[in-house]
Order: C-alpha cells, then structure tokens, then sequence
C-alpha cells in the first residue's frame, strides 16, 4: 500500500490560558448569535471568523469554502477563573501535595535526591505522593518554609475547604502558580498547574457544532452553542456585578453559577450536580458525552467506521453457484464499482462497458484520465469510449469474476468475513452456496449480509489470497472443516452409497451430468462407484463414520452398519459417507494433501450430487415416523409409571424420614436430586424403546447420519417430553406450597412438578403445556441474556489481545512489544494448519 | 533445520519415525508453521469469544462428585477470565500420597481435621436479657478449651456464663466469639471423601491450597483448587497460567465446543506476562496498555484523554487500535511489513511512447 503520509505519533498537553488566546481567531464576548437579519453577529458564537458551515460563503479567516475551510477557534475571556472539572481530583492532590504558603513540594530536599526524577517509576510517582499528601493531612509543616499545613476538604464536584474557609479558584491559581517546575518532574505532571485552572476557554469553531436549519426554516443550534451562551451570559453578568461593585456574595453565586456551566460545557453527566438541559428536557450532549460511549466519537466513528463501495440486503440459497462465489442481483451490481486501468488487453471491453452508460448492467460511471475524473453520461459516452486511452482508469460495474467481501454480523470470527467472486444474477437477494452457511451462520429466514468491493490491486490479491472462502475451509478455531456439506448434502450422500444402490448408466449419467465424468465402459453403477468419481485416483483414507456404534470390537471393512469407511486409490470400497464425508475427516485430508483447490471442487461437486440424489428418491419425514406400535407404547408407558412409582416411594421415604440424604445437602434437596435422577433415567429408557420400535426411517436416517436432528427430538416427540426445568430444578414456584392451583399443596410427585409424561405427537395436557412454556420461556430470556454477557467478553478479549502477533524471529509479542510467548503455542505451530501434522 | 531446535512435543514424535517419514513430517512441520505477521492475539480471542454464544448461562455442574457443584458455561468463563479473586464456588481436589492413597480410614480421618468449625457451629449460644448474661452451651473439649482462654469465665456443666455491663457489649462478644475458629482449615466449608480409581480423594467445598498443601499425607504434585489467585499466591505465577489454560478448557470441554489449547495458551499468557494475574479488560490489560487512543476508544474515555494531557504522555501509534483510529494500515499481517518505494508516477505521457515504440 502507498502511503503518502504518516503520523508518527501523538503527544498529549494541555494549553495555558495563553495558547488559547494566541490560537483564538476570534474574541467572543456576546451571548446573542445573529442579528435582526439572521445575520451572525462579530463577536457572536457564530462569528464568521469561526470558520464556514453555509455553502458559497468564504471563511473571513483563511478564505476557505465550505469543505476546505476546517474551522478556527474563537475564545472566551472569563471574569474570574474556575476549575476544568476533569482535574478536580488532580487539583485536589496538588493542593494536599504542595506546601499552602511557598508552593515546594511537601518532601525534603533529602528526600528527593533518593529519586531520580529523569527516570522514574509508576510506583515511585505513587511514593512521592502518597508520602507528601500525608504531611498536609496530618497538618505537618512545610520542610522549606517551615509553614504549618491545614487539612483540605474536596467537596464533590469542584469545591475546596482548607480547615473550614472556602478555597476561592483565584487563590488555588496563586499556589499553582508558585509551584517549581522542578518539583513537578517528581510527581510526574508534565505542565503548569495553573492550566488547569480557566481563565479562558477556547470555544470551538463552528463546523464542529453547526447550526441546522429545520423545514420550518428555523435554525436550531448545537449543544455546544447553547451551552457556550450559558456561559457568555453568565460571565456578563459576573462583570457587570464586579463593574457595579455587587456585595461579596451575590458575586461569589453568580462566579459559582460560570462554574457550573464551565464544568457541564465538559462533562454534562457528572455526579453531584444537575446535568445542564435543553429547553424541551433533554440534557445536553457536552465534549465528554460527544466522546465517550458506545455511540461516542471513539467508538462510533473512528475505532469503526462507514464505507463506500458495499451493498446490503437479504440473502438466499443458491446450490447450483461455487462455494467461492456470491450472487449479485443486478441493481446491486449497476451500483458498486471497481477501478480498472485501460490497458491493451482490456480497452475494447472497456469500451464496450462506456458505451453501456450507467444505466446498463456491464456499464461504467466514471473515467479518471490524466485531465481529471469524468462521469459518463448518456450524452458523453460515445465521446469518451472513442478517446479512451491506456493508463486511463475506468471505473465499471461489477462483473463476474470481481473480488468482493462478503460478511454477516455479528462478526464473531474472521471467518465472518469471506472473499467470493462476483457472479451477477437476475433477482434482488445476494445469493449464497448452502455450504457456507456455518461460518457466516446465516440461514435463509430473513438475514441480512454485507458485500463490500475492494478498489485497489493489492486490496483485491490480498482479499483473493488469504480471505478466498476455499482458504477458510479449516477453522482457526478447532483445526477442522467448518465449510463442506450439511443437511441434505449427508442425506444424499447417504442414500447414494448406502448397500444395494444401482444405476443404469443412463441412470447414473442424468445423475452425474455437469458434475462428473463417468468411467467408459460401463452399464452399471452402484452408488458407492458413482461417488468414488468425485475423489482424486489416488486418494486412500479409512475413518470411522458418524454412524459408528462404538463396538467393542471393530469389524472394519465388514461393519454390520457400513460404519467403517475405506478408500483406497480412489475407490470407495467400504463404508456409507455422512457428516463426516462431508464436514469432517474425508474433506480434511483431501484439503491437506491436493490443497484448496481440490477440496473446493470436492464441495461444491459432492454437494450438487447430493442434492440431486435426494431430488431423484425423494426424501420425507412425517408423523408416521414416530408413530409408535402399541407394544413399544405399552413399554414406555410402563416405564414412566415404574419411575413415577418410584418418585412416589422416594416421598414416602421422605415422609417417614428414611431417605438416605445426600451428605452436605438437606432432605428436601436430596429428595430432588434422586427424583431428577429416576425421572431422567426413565427418559432415556423410554427413548431407548422409542428407537427400537421405530427402526430405521427417515427421521432416524438423518439423526443418526448427522444430517439433521437428534435421537432426543425423536423421543420427545414419540415417547416422552421428560422434565421440564426451571433454574436448573424441577419447576417449583408458583403458588404458595405448589405450582399450580390443579395440585394440592406441597405435592412433591412428577406431575406436580413439571414433569411432562405425554409426547409431542400424543399431545400435552394443559398444565404440562404450562411447564413446558416455562422451561420455554427460561432458555428464551437465558439466550437473550447471554448474548449481551459474551459480546462483552469477546470484546474484552478482542482488546486485551489485539496486539498480539507473530514476529520474524518466531516470539509472539505484544504492546510495547513485550514478548508474550516465545514460541507460538509452544511448538509454533498454526492450529489452523495443525491438520498438516495430524492426517497420516 | 536443526533437529535440536525443534519442540519437544515435535521431537517426542519424530523419534518414533523412521526414513522417509520422518522426512514427511518435517516437511508437514514446516508447513504447519504460524507465519510471522499472523494475528494470533485477535485469532485467539475470537477462538474464546466465538463459541461464548454457544454456551449456557447458569450452569452448576458437578465435578465428579454429585455433592459439589461448581460454576461452568459462560458465567465461569468470565470469572476465569476476569482474574477475579474468589470464584463463586470454589473446591479442591485433595490427592493422597502414595503411602495413604488406598488408605480409607485415613482420608476420613484428615478429611474430618480439615472442615472449617466455627464456635457457632458447636456451642449452643443465648443472650438472657434480664440478667445480662451471655450463656453458652457446649460437649465440644476444643471449644471449652478456647472458650476458657478467651472469656476467662469457668465451665459450669457444660455451660459458660459471662456478664457485661450492657447488652451491646454482650452482642459484641456473641458476634465476635461465634466467628471463631475452633478447628479445622479456613475457608473450606465442606469435605467428602470419595473413591475415584481404587484410590481415596478429597473433595472440599471452599479452599484453601496453602494449609492443605502443607498437611502430612497429601500429594503435592497433584492436589489442586479452582481458585486461580491462590494458586497463584501459593505455587506462583507459573502454576497460576497454567491454572487459567486447564480451567479454561474444563470448561470449554464440558460444553462440548472444541478450541485449540494454543489459544487458551496465549489468553493465559498475556494475563500472566506481567508477573501477576491481570484481567482481561480496563482494571487489567486494556487499561495498562501503553497507548492513550488504544485506552481511550476501549473504555473510560475521558479519564484516559484528561490524564494523558496532564502527564504528557505520547501515542507512538504502534498498535491496531490507534492506527485504525488516525485511518493508517495497521501493523499486522500484510501491514508488518514497512518497506519505503518511491511512487510510481501516474504518468500517461511514458506510457503512450512506450507503446509507440
């Protein structure tokens, strides 16, 4: 990247009252704004010296337009000085830490030369403080002078008492000002006190707080002005009291009142004192709110910021487009473009593009030449296609092919985040593979995803090379493919090379048309044959599938299930692929060993094949599917009966005082506990009958594949919905002794306590309706809360850590560039790349 | 390469190689290698903070044990990584060593000295109003024993009668002599013993690593604690990193998400680099960082920017915060690299010869 210039750094001070004179363009000493005319007036808070904030009008400082004059500071001269309140715990400190009558430091000479004050620690600093605080607070003496300090009371927010008089600012600004530079270098303060302390305020230029002018042709002023006006006004004031020689006290309340309006002209939320508002109530957003905050300066524009050449809306599937491609709809693509510079290979297409105008898909809206940037226009373009020249720049829509950043938030992960090729699409909703749904965690229900397109060559080959969603197969997170097929992908996959599946090769080629090649020669096709055509010719693994059992003994090749998968040079020999085809073993070792490209191809072909083997047998689930015979219903119910049963003689135990408590624990929690502990396992058995009964249909197919669902979605709606929970308990609250009025009091069974006997498909009866919606409603409100706790921690982490990176010589080193680890994860390798070592 | 040089871990498996495979794994090593330049620090976190989503809220589980149930899922994480100085519930894991691990009496007999017993545990205390008296009853010899040391008064079967003037006093004297401590180690509130693997262990709710390290009979390689800062107190800061990784993955684990330990390993790192367990967040890390715009945009605006003035304090902008913030590359990955060439000019003149040529 070309950079043209560089900040090097930022020093940080403060401006005497001085400096703000000598930076001032202009004195402001009037609380009114603008004349009769609506003219502003010189002197005004919208002096025309300020700088420009209405277009034609030139600064009267530099002469500047609107846009090119930034804006000029004016400042305030107040009558009497009051503290910035940002320092008022700082002043307090330096009041404690100074001698009250010659300004020294409260430490003896003997004392300092301990330090060195050219180089000194954090906690030095802290010494020197902290012992001279304690001679003012214990009413010690002054080591140089002798005097007798007395104790100083901070008043919350800016008021001082030294014993009990009143600490006037004029008389804090004399000690400040008599403190030694010397002195300062040994607690750290780097300028003068007395700057803390206003006698001037600079007010800002206009552009930062600009006047809007409403519809009704009103103008409503900033915040900043307004407040800016309490302040002139009261200063007036002030001066005219002083002018007319006012007692003492009515001076004293209105130099109090500038110092409220000063201290809320920095900060409007400070505790203590009434935020300043405006006339409708609403307080008043001053310097510090306009900073900090989630919506503040810091984190609203400049740690984030907006950008051009980025598109947004809603997204839809799309099978039939690469994984490393995102569709674009047309209106989105006659809206983003990209630079290219006219060369020779290009300029007839780029021709073309111009004369296409900006209104025709592949068109172009601009072209930069060495005179200066044109946009092309209907009338125009027949003129600037015929004198374009190489090294012009013509910036063209997108096109298929363009380098474009797609992103869906919450940008949890750099994955987040991917490169995809352009392809240009009828319609109006970005288009994506389903494969890479999981990175982006988006589904199709509504969501919303952002395409942002690079504008310059090393952007768009750095975007190509290292956010390439092929690149991004493997997680960073785990080591193992996050993108590969899902859902019905495995379904297909599974149902192609499950035993016994044939094809004609007429079959077999309607099926792998587009796709693949199939071998020559051959009429017949079982399933595993046509897979093994996706796979490279020498590509051998052997992995245990998701449908594994987990035998004692592993048969292997001659698994019952066809759990074990074997291939050797490319042929599948053994074996169903699910999941773990799809998302997991198989794909990594096709990513590590032919790399990104062939495990792209792998992707998007299985895929493509998949779905059109579901298409061509047809794929259904229905309420057949947990329809459970009357035997295995007979079973299930019984077991719930046996655990309900033994729920019972638990209470009756716990009645007669004979249940065997749970050391540590009361009778009552003990009571839960074995109750929890029989009704769950009646779950599980009542589930485990469910599967056995329903044997190996669809429903099943996909949960045991891993496709979709679980074994416990399936018992749930067959056999039994189990207990409800509430706080990780049985569901207790609710009326005085018992959850329902349907209960009698203190009725500890199943039934009375959330436990949902019925099925889904059997229907719940009203009050386990009501216990399920309770444990509905929990992990609902949970979700909810969880979200907010881990974005904050992830944000927390994010900034603890965001330094860290590797170095040349292998250390991982952070802020200040401290070395954090010497060797990456203490063998450098990158997890992300860990499956390098782990296949083979 | 120079085998020497190589990780132990990495070594460890080489060794079992022969041939060409060792050569293989070389080659694989090689390129399993982070490039420099990688962001690991933001990798990490987003590696934590990613699956956070995923995680249930309120989880008390049980370790092992059906008796203790300890904080997991999110809420833990964050105390993890929180650095914070009592977790909610804290328990230890006592191991025997090997002369009394099969020792069942034994473990029953040092897991009874270990409870914590306060005086209120054991006596049976009363203020009678009308003769200002604090009456308090007791079998407990250790409890006699103190009580005896304590108030100065006798034992009357069983019962100790003290009388103060006022009734505040005598509430004072109940309230501090109920707190004492009779027996046992403090902080830990409760013990069981349990057989895990033909061996006896303790399990203690609440904790305390240093006495109980230095109890007879205990293994010191493997007794541990979930408490963080005393782990770090007793074994120092070492210990305590590697306290923060494996409770971390404990609790990943148990949630069924899958992270690689490196970046576990280099959130431990930076909260132990200094010497002492920081937090991750503006009382830790982010609020010692050296740049004021890095503090400033991260939490606590105005006191970052005022203390910056007053201090004089200069951001060299070295770090990602910052350069964002000035709009600047910023220096990592691709941005690492500062290598100065001239522009190249936009000249169309030279262009035109060129092709004429």
């Amino acid at each position: 990247m070309i950079v043209r210039k560089k900040i090097c750094r930022i020093e940080f001070g403060l401006f005497s009252s001085k400096m703000i004179r000598k930076l001032s363009a202009a004195k402001i000493y009037t609380p009114n704004t603008y004349d009769e005319d609506g003219y502003p007036i010189e002197g005004g808070l919208m002096d025309p010296r300020l700088g420009v904030i209405d277009p034609g009008i030139r600064c009267k400082t530099c002469g500047g337009r609107l846009g090119e004059c930034q804006g000029h500071f004016g400042h305030i001269e107040l009558v009497r000085p009051v503290i910035h309140v940002g320092y008022a715990r700082e002043i307090y400190l330096l009041l404690r830490a100074t001698c009250r009558k010659c300004g020294r430091l409260l430490l003896s000479e003997e004392e300092l030369k301990k330090y060195n004050p050219e180089n000194m620690t954090k906690s030095q600093f802290n010494d020197i403080w902290e012992r001279a605080i304690r001679v003012t607070d214990s009413e010690g003496s002054c080591p140089y002078c002798g005097e007798k300090q007395i104790k100083i009371k901070f008043v919350r927010p800016y008021s001082y008492y030294e014993g009990d008089d009143n600490l006037l600012v004029t008389d804090i600004k004399e000690r400040f000002e008599k403190i030694t530079d010397d002195d300062l270098k040994f607690i750290g303060i780097k300028v003068r006190p007395e700057w803390m302390i206003l006698s001037c305020i600079p007010v800002l230029p206009i552009t930062a707080r600009p006047s809007i002018t409403l519809e009704s042709s009103d103008r409503s002023e900033d915040d900043l002005t307004h407040k800016l006006v309490d302040i002139l006004r009261i200063n007036q004031r002030l001066e005219e009291n002083i002018n007319s020689g006012a007692p003492q006290l009515i001076i004293e309340d209105l130099w109090d009142l500038l110092q409220y309006h000063v201290a809320t002209y920095f900060d409007n939320g400070i505790t203590g004192i009434p935020p300043a508002r405006h006339r409708s109530g609403r307080p008043l957003k001053t310097i510090a709110q306009r900073l900090k905050g989630k919506e503040g300066r810091f984190r609203k524009n400049l740690s984030g910021k907006r950008v051009n050449f980025s598109a947004r809306t809603v997204i839809g599937p799309d099978p039939n487009i690469s994984i490393n491609e995102v569709g674009v709809p047309e209106v989105i693509a006659l809206e983003l473009t990209v630079p290219e510079e006219v060369n020779e290979r290009n300029i007839e297409d780029l021709r073309k593009c111009i004369l296409n105008g900006p209104k025709k898909h592949p068109g172009a809206v601009n072209v930069i030449t060495s005179i200066g940037r044109r946009r092309i226009l209907e009338e125009n373009k027949e003129e600037i296609a015929k004198n374009l020249q190489y090294g012009d720049i013509v910036e063209r829509h997108i096109q298929d092919g363009d380098i474009a950043i797609f992103n869906r938030q919450p940008s949890l992960h750099r994955i987040s985040m991917m490169c995809h090729y352009v392809r240009v699409l009828p319609h109006n909703t970005l288009r994506l593979n389903t494969a890479v749904c999981a990175p982006y965690n988006a589904d199709f229900d509504g969501d919303e995803m952002n395409i942002h397109i690079p504008q310059s060559e090393e952007a768009m080959a750095e975007a190509e090379i290292l956010m390439k969603v092929q690149e991004c197969i493997i997680s960073p997170r785990h080591g193992k493919p996050i993108i590969g097929g899902r859902h019905d992908h495995v379904t297909g996959v599974y149902l192609l090379t499950k035993k016994g599946v044939e094809f004609t090769r007429s079959e077999a080629l309607k099926l792998t048309q587009g796709i693949i090649k199939l071998p020559k020669g051959k009429d017949k096709f079982t399933g595993k044959e046509i897979f093994q055509e996706l796979l490279p010719r020498d590509f051998s693994i052997e992995y245990k599938g998701k449908l594994c059992k987990k035998c004692e003994k592993c048969l292997k090749e001659r698994c019952e299930i066809e759990a074990y998968v074997k291939i050797k040079n490319g042929k599948l020999l053994s074996g169903i692929i699910d999941a773990e085809g799809m998302s997991g073993k198989l794909l990594e070792k096709l990513f590590v060993k032919y790399g990104s490209d062939v495990a792209r191809e792998f992707i998007d072909n299985s895929t493509k094949l998949a779905i059109r083997v579901v298409m061509k047998f047809g794929f259904t689930i229905s309420a057949d599917d947990w329809k459970l015979s009357e035997k295995a219903r007979k079973r299930i119910d019984e077991l719930i009966e046996k655990a309900k049963l033994d729920v019972d003689k638990l209470i009756q135990e716990y009645k007669s005082g004979r249940l065997k408590i749970i050391p540590g624990k009361s009778l009552e929690e003990s009571l839960e506990d074995y109750a929890i502990m029989d009704l769950g396992n009646a779950r599980n058995l009542a589930g485990k009958a469910a599967e056995e009964d329903v044997g190996f249909n669809s429903a099943v197919i996909m949960a045991k594949t891993g496709a979709r669902g679980s074994l416990l979605n399936l018992t749930q709606m067959s056999a039994v919905v189990g207990q409800q929970a509430v706080r990780g308990k049985r569901i207790k609250r609710g009326y005085y002794g018992r959850t329902l009025p349907h209960f009698k009091k203190g009725d500890v069974s199943a039934e009375a306590n959330g436990f949902v006997t019925n099925s889904f498909s059997t229907g719940l009866t009203p009050t386990e309706y009501f216990f399920h919606s309770m444990g509905g409603r929990e992990s609902l409100v949970d979700t909810a809360i969880r979200t907010a706790r881990s974005g904050y921690m992830q944000r927390r982490l994010i900034n603890a850590l965001q330094d860290l990176k590797i170095n040349d010589d292998g250390t991982v080193r952070g802020d200040s560039n401290v070395v954090v680890q010497f060797k990456y994860g203490e063998d450098g390798i990158d997890p992300m790349k860990k499956c390098y070592l782990e296949i083979e | 390469m120079n085998l020497d040089e190589l990780p132990k871990s990495i070594r460890e498996r080489l060794n079992e190689m022969k041939g060409s495979e060792r050569k293989r794994f070389i080659e694989n090593y090689k390129k399993a290698l982070v490039v420099p330049g990688e962001a690991v620090g933001t990798v990490a976190a987003q590696s934590i903070g990613e699956p956070g989503t995923q995680m249930t809220l309120r989880t008390f589980h049980y370790a092992g044990v059906a008796e203790l149930s300890v904080p997991l899922g999110l809420p833990r994480l964050i105390e993890i990584i929180d650095a914070k100085k009592t977790p909610t519930n804290s328990i230890m894991t006592i191991f025997l060593n090997e002369k009394h691990k099969k020792d069942k009496e034994y473990a029953e007999k040092l897991a009874s000295r270990l409870q914590e017993r306060l005086l209120s545990d054991v006596c049976d205390m009363r203020i009678d109003v009308q003769n200002r008296e604090l009456i308090i009853e007791t079998r407990d010899k250790d409890a006699k024993k103190i009580l005896k040391k304590l108030t100065g008064s006798e034992e009357n079967k069983e019962k100790f009668i003290i009388k103060k003037e006022s009734l505040s006093e005598l509430k004072k004297m109940k309230n501090k002599l109920e707190k004492k401590k009779i027996r046992g180690i403090k902080g830990i509130k409760r013990v069981f013993v349990r057989k895990n693997n033909d061996e006896y262990v303790i399990y203690t709710e609440g904790s305390n690593l240093k006495s109980v390290l230095n109890l007879e009979g205990v293994d010191k390689f493997r007794t541990t604690t979930n408490d963080i800062f005393q782990i770090y107190e007793t074994l120092g800061i070492e210990a305590a990193r590697n306290a923060i990784i494996e409770e971390a993955k404990k609790v990943l684990d148990e949630q069924g998400l899958d992270v690689d330990i490196r970046h576990i390993m280099l959130v431990a790192d930076q909260m132990t680099v200094t010497g002492e367990v920081q937090a991750v967040g503006r009382t830790g890390i982010s609020g010692a960082k050296e740049s004021v715009l890095a503090r400033a945009a991260f939490e606590e605006t105005e006191k970052h920017i005022l203390n910056a003035a007053i201090y004089g304090e200069v951001d060299n902008l070295d770090g990602v915060a910052e350069n964002i913030i000035i709009g600047q590359p910023i220096p990592l990955g691709t941005g690492t690299v500062e290598l100065a060439i001239k522009e190249f000019p936009f000249n169309l003149e030279r262009r035109k010869s060129r092709k004429k040529k």
